[in-house]
Parts: structure tokens; sequence; C-alpha cells
């Protein structure tokens, strides 16, 4: 058989090594494509530090405590991947979510519906409500920051209005839907066979784009280094479980809101959609003119934001076991946003991807547990939150310039 | 000519506000033939090209799709006629690689993209264009001006059409890869598809045109073939038979 199609061209270094991978990672940071490393770095700082100033940081129950408390606003942070990939932003989430903890509370313990559908309910409030956003910005070209931020509180509005002059109702302990927020955690058997499983697709799904690319006359990557991969990520994941097992455990919640991320992450790199919100995002004309129903993909974007949103709300409630008038104010908009952000989805659209919102999130939280670990009050919480979205946000900036003037779009 | 246009214009007219940019277009495309459009600097060849595509619709005016009257009211509907179109700007998205942009809007297996058979398929057909194209798993904003361009040419291939629209494709090109989309542009005609090409090279456009067709300030200004003198071709679209052109040709003689 003739040279692999894609190995033609004399002028292209082929980094097939694990030494040459290296070398085009840095080559690739150098231009400005940061990817994962900002919140890779940041991560390590941060669990060094705190561990250093209370020890108690690093303890395998804070450290379930802390996985109950990413996924909420995770899940949230999500929603706002979706619309930030095609260069848009929901400042309202916190308010959707707020809204849908509402829902749940008052159609379930003040009405008596079954907890499913008061849910349900609460998720399609959501994707009503992203519907809306996206009408106004499609129809009438509203910028969804103005219409978003209405809605914030408008919304906030109708939390209110539901939840009447007591303004909170509590979640029943012993329920399901509490205990799911508050306690489950999954028997060691399970999370570590879960475990397993990333290597696993990992080396499958990575053998069969093997033999399917010697099939279409296209280089084929070594073996060698797909096994590497797989079995380090099997024992970091393997390690991790084993340190949280040592506690609690791993959390049914995290578990949820790591296969909505898997989910997520699937569909934006492995189907039309996807490739059609990163291209919306990156040039709207020219996806337009490529045939791309733009509309119906700033559609889905909103209105998946929306229902995310919800979703997290009605987690956000089942881990406070309460719908309170204070649930989704105060710091959620901002914390998912930056989870986003600082995880590597870019604010200016085209960008970023799933994984993004698990990274970003893992950091905020970590940074506020370790604040609250120093008894440190909110007042200072929220201005060193904001102080890392600030830096996230520098970094994309200087990251898209250099991306610019490296030829990188 | 007994066969029927494939694709046939008449009145169309195209107003942005208060601008004339397009006024009672009549233009014919027939299966197996090469129309070069010219006129100068906003004549408006692409804005007739970008009503063609569905971009921008026509004020007034009827266009026939093989005798069938259509309205394209999106550049989807236009590619689902069979309109292929590469575009002045090129129209791709930076932030994708050149795959991505190939197949945009039409990947392989939309619910689990095929991403082997899409980029041996870019591979093959960058190389009918000669493309030097160091790799196709790069961002498009990696590329240079003329590789953009081979790129965009690719991509008006990928989905088989009855018609091509180039809005000077060559504009940015090398020697060989120019002479590449010539070759090209001879082949598609010879597999009878129509072909539309903008060009301001009247050497390009003597070589592979069947007829020429001149706009002049949004107006047809004459249809002219490969016979007609350079010097009634530069009348025609500069509108004077006493023009800068003829001006410096007689002061070099
Ligand atoms: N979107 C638009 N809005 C307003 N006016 C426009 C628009 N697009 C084109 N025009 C106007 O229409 C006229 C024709 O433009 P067009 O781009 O079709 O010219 P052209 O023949 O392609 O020129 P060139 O050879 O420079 O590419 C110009 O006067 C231009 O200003
Ligand atoms: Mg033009």
């Amino acid at each position: 058989m003739s040279a692999p199609l894609d190995r033609a061209d004399s002028r292209v270094r082929h980094d097939d090594s694990l030494t040459g991978a290296l070398r085009s990672f840095v080559d690739r940071v150098k231009s400005g494509d940061l990817g994962m490393l900002p919140v890779a770095v940041g991560l390590v700082v941060i669990s060094v530090v705190f561990s250093i100033l209370n020890p108690i940081f690093l303890v395998p129950n804070n450290l379930v405590n802390l996985l109950f408390d990413c996924a909420t606003v995770g899940i949230i942070s999500l929603g706002i991947v979706c619309v930030l990939l095609v260069g848009e932003i929901d400042l309202s989430v916190g308010s959707i979510s707020g809204f849908a903890s509402a829902m749940v509370g008052v159609f379930w313990v003040g009405q008596g519906w079954p907890v499913l559908l008061a849910i349900a309910a609460a998720l399609v409030m959501g994707g009503a409500v992203g519907w809306v956003y996206a009408q106004l910005f499609n129809r009438l070209g509203m910028p969804s920051f103005v219409s978003t931020l209405s809605g914030l509180l408008a919304l906030l509005g109708m939390q209110l209005y539901i939840l009447g002059p007591t303004g909170s109702i509590n979640l029943p302990y012993e329920s399901a839907l509490v205990s799911f927020g508050q306690t489950l955690v999954m028997p060691p058997a399970v999370s570590h066979g879960l475990g397993l499983l990333p290597g696993i697709v990992m080396l499958i799904a990575g053998q069969r784009r093997r033999l399917r690319r010697g099939k279409a006359n296209l280089s084929v990557p070594p073996l060698g280094g797909l096994v590497t991969k797989a079995a380090v990520l099997t024992a970091a994941l393997q390690g991790a479980i084993f340190y949280l097992n040592l506690g609690r455990g791993l959390p049914w919640m995290f578990g949820l809101f790591v296969l909505l991320v898997v989910c997520l992450n699937y569909g934006l790199t492995r189907t039309q959609w996807g490739r059609s919100v990163i291209a919306v995002g990156g040039n709207r004309e020219a996806a337009r003119r490529a045939g791309i129903n733009v509309r119906g993909i700033y559609t889905s974007a909103f209105v998946l934001c929306g229902t995310l949103s919800a979703l997290g709300g009605t987690l956000a409630a089942s881990r406070l076991a309460s719908s309170s008038q204070q649930a989704g104010t105060g710091d959620v908009n901002l914390n998912a946003i930056a989870a986003a952000v600082i995880g590597g989805t870019s604010l200016f659209g085209g960008r970023g991807s799933a994984w993004s919102a698990l990274l970003g999130i893992i950091v905020i939280q970590a940074i506020s547990s370790g604040l609250t670990l120093l008894n440190l009050s909110s007042s200072l919480r929220y201005m060193i939150t904001g102080a890392v979205l600030a830096i996230a946000v520098i970094v994309d900036s200087l990251a898209r310039r250099s991306r610019i003037s490296h030829g990188r779009g | 000519m007994a066969q029927q246009p494939i694709l046939s214009l008449r009145g169309v007219s195209k107003k942005f506000g208060a601008v004339s940019a397009l006024t009672d277009i009549e233009l014919d495309i027939n299966p197996g033939e090469v129309v070069a459009l010219v006129g100068d600097n906003g004549a408006g060849k692409s804005t007739l090209v970008k009503v063609l595509a569905g971009v921008h619709q026509p004020t007034s005016g009827v266009i026939r799709y093989e005798g069938r009257e259509v309205t394209m009211d999106s550049p989807a509907a236009a590619m689902k006629l069979g309109i292929a179109t590469v575009y002045q700007d090129l129209a791709l998205c930076e932030n994708l690689d050149v795959v991505a942009n190939l197949f945009l809007g039409h990947e392989l297996s939309p619910y689990a993209l095929d991403e082997e058979a899409m980029e041996a398929r870019s591979w093959t057909l960058l190389q009918e264009l000669a493309a030097r194209i160091p790799s196709v798993r790069e961002p498009i904003a990696s590329l240079s001006g003329g590789q953009r361009q081979t790129v965009a040419i690719a991509r008006s291939l990928i989905l088989n059409p009855r018609i091509i629209m180039l809005d000077e494709p060559t504009a940015a090109l090398g020697v060989a890869q120019t002479a590449e989309v010539l070759n090209l542009i001879e082949r598609v005609r010879d597999r009878g598809l129509g072909v539309i090409m903008i060009s301001h090279n009247m050497e390009d456009v003597r070589a592979v045109a069947d007829r020429i067709v001149v706009l002049r300030l949004g107006r047809n200004n004459g249809v002219f073939d490969q016979t007609t003198s350079h010097q009634d071709l530069v009348a025609a679209i500069t509108g004077a038979t006493d023009n800068a052109v003829t001006r410096r040709m007689e002061k070099h003689q």
C-alpha cells in the first residue's frame, strides 16, 4: 500500500511517539490553545495551598462533600457551556434553578403531586424559558445578555410569588430525593466497577478508530500510546475512588453529573448537532451558508441550558432539603458561568467542551470549601471567587489574542 | 438550443435600501456550460451569486429551476436544489479544521460522525485540486489565503451539485492551483454540470467560458463569447470605448 493519505506532505512533523505528543502539546499551549491546562495547574495550586493552611481540606469526607456540592452548580454550568459555545450567554440560570427548586417544593410538598411529576414540570419550565430567550434572539434580535437579565428578575419574582409569605418549604427528610442529594453513595464495588469503564471505552473506541483509519488508508496512531493512556487513566480513577471510599464514598449525584457531562461531550464532539453548535459559535454567517439551521441551533442551546439549570435547581433543593427564597440567588449564577470559563470554554464562542464544566466547578467548589474551612466570611469568599473569575476571563482573552496572532483563529 | 436551462432568471432585481444592486437581470444557465460573469468592482456579480445561493432574497423577479419557479429562502434550500457556491469571502469557520469545514452541514452519519471516511474523502478531494495542505486536522485559521480558497472550492464539490458558482475562485491561487481549478471547471462541465464563474482575469475567462455575461452597474450589459475581441469586452465592462484601459493600451503601442 502507498503512503497514508495524510503523510504525503514532508513539511509536517508527525508527533507519534510519547515525546512527540508532549512536543505538540507544548506547541499548542504556546500558540494560545490552552485547553484544560490552566484548570489543571489551578487545581494543584489550590490543593497544595489549602491543605497546608488546613489539613482537613484533603480528608476523604471533605472531598466527598465537595463532590456533592459540585453536582448542583456543575449541571447548571453544563448548560452555560452550551450557550457559550454558540457565542451567547444566559445570566438567568441562577433564577431558573431557584424557580425550579421552588416549583418542586410547592408542587410536591405543597400540592401533593408525585415527586417525578413535579420535577418534570420544573424541567419543562426551564426548557420553556430557554425557548423564549431563543425566540427573542432569533426573531427580534434581542441580545441574550439583555433578555436573560430581564429573565433573571422576572423568574426571581415568580419564585418569591409561588413560595408565598412563608418563603421556604422543607422537603421530607426521608424521601428518596433528599437522600439522593445528601447521603446516597455508591457501594465500593459499584464505584470501582464504574471507574474501570472509561479506560475500557477508551481502549475499544481507540482500537476501533485505529482499524478504521487503517482501512481508509490513513496513518494509524501507535497502539502503545493508546494502552498507556488508558492504563494511566484507569489507575488514576481507581486511586481516586479508593481514596473517596475511605470516607463516605462516591455520591450518586456526582455520578449523574458525570453521566450528563459524558452525554453532552458525545453530543458536542461526535454528532452533526455538536459540529453545528461549534460552527455557529465560530462564524454564524458561514454556518448559515453551509446550510445549517442556525436558528434551530440557537434554540437547542438555550433550551438545553434552561433545562439543565432547572435540573441543577432541583438537585440543589434535594441537597438542602428545602425550597427557599434564597435558592439560586447569591453566587449561583456567577459560579456556573465562572466554572465553564475557568474550565476553558471561551466567552467568545466556538471553543470549549463539556468537560470544562466538570473541571471548572471542582476548582470553584474547592476554593469555596477551602475558604469555609478557614472560617472566612462569605464576603471574602465572594471577593476571592470574583477574582478567580476575572483571572479566568483574562486568561481566555489573552489566549484568544495569542491564537489570532499565531493564526489559529 | 433545444435543451432546457437548469437555471433561468427573468427580471431579477435586488435593492439594499436605496442602493439598486441588481436591476432586471436576465440569465440562463445550461447543463454542460460555463458562464463567466464579468464586470467592474461593485457591478453586482457577488450579489447575483448570493441571490442564486439563497443568501439574499431578490426584491422582485422570477427564478426558474429546471422550468419550475422556485424561491430559495435560505442557503439550505439552494443546496437542496443542487446549487453549490464558493463565496468571494469563502465563508469558512476558522475555529474548525479542514475536514469539519468541508463537510459542514452535511456530515457523514450525523449521530456518530464518521471521521475516518470524512478525512479520507477530504484528502482525495484536495489531491484532485493539487492542494498543498499540510494537515487537514489543523484549524482553518492556520492556512494561507490560497489554501483556504482551495478548501472552499473542494467544499462545493462534496454534495454532487447540478450547478457550481465560483466567485473569484482563482484570485488567491498559485499558477499550478489556478490551472487545476480551470481543469476542474472543464471536468465538471463535461460531466454536464452548469458552471457560473466570476473572474477579473480575462485570460482565465477566455480559457474556459462558453459565454461571457457582462454586468454593469447592476444591469445586463451584453453577452459575448470567446471570439469577442478584448477591446469590445473591456468597452462593455467599463461602458465606454474611450476608457482607462484602451487609453493605456494606446499609450503603450
Ligand atoms: N449587504 C449589502 N448591503 C448594502 N449594499 C450592498 C450589500 N452587498 C452589496 N451591496 C452593494 O451592491 C453593489 C454590488 O456589490 P457586489 O458585491 O455584488 O459587487 P461585485 O460585482 O461582486 O464587485 P467585486 O468585483 O468588487 O467583487 C455594491 O454597490 C455594494 O455596495
Ligand atoms: Mg464580488
